[in-house]
């Protein structure tokens, strides 16, 4: 029952193989037997998990049911969930219970999905390890010692896991594809404005999306079916009409141009993931796909510009925690400027303070046209390589991750080494694509992620190759021994 | 580029934290290497472009100024670390 994703789950809970009720308590219990290793939870909604079992059986047996009805899912910690903590990885949100859902939240109870717990995460969705979570790491199902990458790391792990079918996450940087690497996950970030934010708590809002964590890209395009679609309540979201992201799976890739950037495959990139990545390519030529080497020639600027522009943001969106109205306040504050100091500084992690402190100094006087101007004229630079490419090819490909998972510890000396490991990816935040990655091998028993970048909009096109990918090849199908 | 330590002090100001002196030597530190990557955008010829400050370039869209949310005034302060007779409590500022 572990095994199966959510449209395997969904075709069962139809064939009265099992109820929802069945197989959320049987996902609950396992969660509380192997998590303990794992960490990947925040929060267990048992209670509220078996009401919203029993009313999918029910609905499901009054013929009331959408296709995902009685699934159970995770939601990382990072959406609102009323009446159910959401704490965002942070001593800040530690007591924060929201009298809302988030608009992906409410999008799936609508739609009768069962909502297990609340996924780990780094600390505002600040990192690219899940080391910074105030509740702890998360461990790597493949190899404990390792990081399953973040910030959506607690999501990821979940699912590696079989402790839940599928999750939501969210990419600012990389947070949704590059975890999706290293535990051997689908993860799905959409197009900029494709799911609502509202709801969602903020971290860069230029760059900030919600997406999806499944074993198959099947499964992601059910999950994307219930998420997608424009919020009034989010002025950034998307006013275009969504579609059936099941309706192009099967196509076939005949035809299929795809564009191979130098730069990422450049120094840095690990031999044996660039081994397993060329072979994943080869597999694409095989299903009559054509590949094409191309430029992006300011690739190399796009690390740079993110660490402006989304601790610029950052700082702006994290000044609302200032101790009065919701999150966490220090004791006995002696005056309206030590409330808001001493609630900032014990409330906020090493890392969070950090961004927040080097986006003050962007947006600073004297320094604004130096940094956050300059980092957005590079966002242009960096769209109109994208711009180009798309005029040759119909998607790109390469590693999400320049090597597999690491070791918990191993990258926490310096915050750029850090930064650096999301090189392949944050070029796509920046320019508002989607993008997937999806499992293309293994290196020492380690999940190697390819990653696939799409114009604005193609999801469905994305959703296609990858899963046209996945009939070919068993990659997606590994899982790691829990 | 480096910084000073009157300038990590100055920032942290600005951004209403208060960090220790540990906390000052490490933030001076990674700010160091944090502006060496940054900087790296200086080498970038940027002079004909305009700013891209969102993916999706469109207006903001306009709605009638009309009431949609519902009153949760109770239920938003149940979040408050301090509130009495529905109003948030702070630091004295007025003497």
């Amino acid at each position: 029952m572990f095994k199966l994703g959510i449209a395997d789950i969904s075709r069962s809970l139809a064939a009265g193989e099992f109820s929802s009720e069945e197989i959320t308590t049987a996902y609950l219990a396992r969660i509380k037997e192997k998590d303990k290793e794992l960490n990947s939870y925040i929060t267990l909604c048992e209670e509220q998990a078996l009401a919203q079992a029993k009313a999918a059986d029910t609905n499901r047996a009054n013929g009331d049911a959408h296709l995902l009805t009685g699934v159970p899912i995770a939601h990382k910690d990072i959406f609102c969930t009323a009446g159910i903590k959401t704490s965002c990885g942070s001593r800040m949100l530690d007591n924060f219970i929201a009298p809302y859902n988030a608009t992906v939240v409410e999008n799936f109870n609508q739609a009768g999905v069962i909502t297990l717990g609340k996924t780990n995460m780094d600390e505002f969705a600040m990192g690219s390890s899940n080391e910074t979570s105030y509740y702890g790491p998360v461990h790597n199902p493949w190899n404990k010692e390792l990081v399953p990458g973040g910030s959506s790391g607690g999501s990821a792990a979940a699912v590696a896991a079989h402790l839940c079918p599928a999750a939501t996450a969210t990419d600012t940087g990389g947070s949704i594809r590059q975890p999706a690497a290293f535990c051997g996950l689908t993860g799905l970030k959409p197009t900029y404005g494709r799911a609502s934010r509202w709801g969602m708590i903020a971290f860069a809002s230029s760059l900030d999306q919600a997406g999806t964590l499944t074993r198959s890209a099947e499964d992601a395009a059910l999950m994307l079916n219930v998420m997608a679609g424009h919020d009034p309540k989010d002025s950034t979201s998307i006013d275009i009409a969504t579609e059936d992201y099941t309706a192009n799976l099967n196509k076939p890739l005949q035809g299929l141009k795809i564009g191979i950037p130098v730069q990422h495959f450049a120094e840095g990139l690990d031999a044996e993931v660039e081994q397993n990545i060329r072979n994943a390519l080869s597999e694409f030529e095989k299903l009559g796909a054509t590949l094409k080497e191309i430029s992006l020639p300011n690739s190399h600027q796009s690390v740079s510009a993110y660490y402006v522009i989304a601790p610029a943001e950052a700082s702006a969106n994290l000044s609302r925690y200032d101790g009065v109205r919701y999150g966490y306040r220090c004791e006995d504050p002696k005056d309206l400027e030590d409330l808001y100091k001493r609630t900032r500084s014990e409330g906020f992690g090493t890392e969070v303070k950090r961004r927040i402190m080097v986006g003050t100094y962007a947006l600073s006087a004297g320094y604004y046209d130096a940094y956050y101007l300059k980092a957005q004229k590079i966002r242009r630079l960096i769209k109109n390589d994208f711009d180009n490419a798309f005029a040759e090819v119909d998607v790109i490909m390469g590693p999400t991750s320049p090597h597999t998972a690491f070791k918990i510890g191993s990258q926490t000396n310096d915050p750029v080494t850090m930064y650096l490991e999301d090189i392949y990816t944050i070029a796509v935040n920046l320019a508002g694509l989607p993008g997937i990655s999806v499992p293309a091998g293994l290196v020492n028993n380690l999940p190697v992620g390819l990653q696939i970048i799409g114009n604005s909009f193609s999801e469905s096109h994305l959703l296609n190759i990858a899963h046209q990918f996945q009939q070919a090849t068993d990659w997606h199908t590994q899982t790691p021994e829990i | 580029m480096s910084i000073s330590a009157n300038d990590i002090a100055y920032i942290a100001n600005l951004a209403r934290l208060q960090l220790s002196e540990a906390e000052k030597e490490e933030a001076a530190a990674s700010f160091a290497n944090i502006l060496a990557l940054i900087d790296q955008m200086q080498s970038a010829d940027t002079s004909d472009l305009e700013p891209l400050s969102h993916a999706i370039e469109s207006s903001q869209p306009l709605r009638e100024d009309i009431v949609t949310e519902k009153n949760q005034r109770e239920d938003l302060q149940k979040n408050a670390p301090k509130c009495e007779k529905g109003l948030y409590l702070v630091p004295k500022v007025i003497e």
